[in-house]
């Protein structure tokens, strides 16, 4: 499946989505934390129609990047581990795929602002 | 007295959104949809490295690509660069996983301070929170409808 095609079809789908993004931002004058909670909002409802994997497939990183596959992410941790585990897997399994970019984010954050002086 | 102020009030509201420039929304949106895109195709990029080098599966490749962008948006946020970047890129910078780990670092970097608990601690999520908040609790209930469906109706959603 990884051909030169995948990063032309990545480039298109994840400026698509953060095209998308801006048009919001511009048009209804949100401020980037809403159209932020929007996208993710919107990232979980198609992983629940099942739509984002297929599109996940077709645009590979043009898809796992944007924010909105976090939404997608937490959804599918969560069914995945409520197919084993029962109802109580929605809740053990919901950080279960994101647990890498989320640990990863507060620690490389936390050691940025020892090491970093912010600057304007 | 009254009147007048606020006479002028309107007026001067009428006469600044005159002078207001409009958004420049087209200049905006393919700013957004080029920075955007050459984002994701990094993302591809290092995603390949992973399954060709890293001997990952193309799925399990997906979260280390996402450490590594994150890793390198925290180290760009540190020197300064992302934030000069995002003016120009708008959304280009913020919808993409790395805008996420920039609003944690520079929320953390901006209050360090404050001190490590209340600076750092407290802060670290300030913009990144709402993401945080509002996508656990839809991906809990659109788990749970899905779960309800499966259970009660045997209805079956297709996932993966």
């Amino acid at each position: 499946m990884q051909s030169g095609w995948t990063f032309l079809w990545a480039f298109l789908v994840g400026g698509g989505i953060c095209a998308v993004g801006q048009i919001i931002m511009d048009k209804s004058k949100l401020t980037p934390g809403h159209v932020m909670v929007i996208l993710v909002v919107a990232g979980a409802v198609l992983d629940g129609l099942g739509l984002y994997d297929p599109l996940i497939r077709f645009a590979g990183a043009g898809a796992t990047v944007p924010i909105t596959s976090f939404g997608n992410a937490l959804v599918h941790g969560a069914i995945t581990e409520a197919q084993t585990h029962g109802w109580v897997g929605i809740l053990t399994g919901i950080f279960e795929v994101t647990s890498a970019g989320v640990s990863a984010a507060i620690v490389f954050a936390f050691l940025a602002s020892v090491v970093a002086k912010p600057r304007g | 007295m009254g009147t007048t102020s606020k006479q002028q009030q309107t007026s001067y509201q009428q006469v600044a959104s005159a002078h207001n420039p409009p958004r420049p929304i087209v200049k905006n949106t393919v700013r957004a949809f080029l920075v955007g895109g050459v984002v994701c195709m990094i993302g591809q990029a290092i995603q390949w490295l992973f399954i060709r080098y890293g001997h990952f599966s193309q799925t399990d490749a997906g979260n280390p690509t996402v450490a590594v962008l994150i890793l390198l948006s925290v180290i760009f946020t540190a020197f300064g660069v992302y934030d000069k970047f995002a003016q120009w890129a708008g959304a280009g910078s913020a919808v993409p996983v790395t805008g996420f780990a920039n609003t944690m670092a520079s929320a953390a970097m901006e209050h360090r301070s404050e001190g490590f608990v209340a600076g750092i601690g407290a802060n670290m999520f300030k913009l990144a929170g709402p993401v945080v908040v509002y996508g656990v609790v839809s991906a809990f209930f659109v788990a749970l409808i899905r779960y309800l469906l499966a259970t009660t109706m045997h209805i079956k959603l297709p996932l993966g």
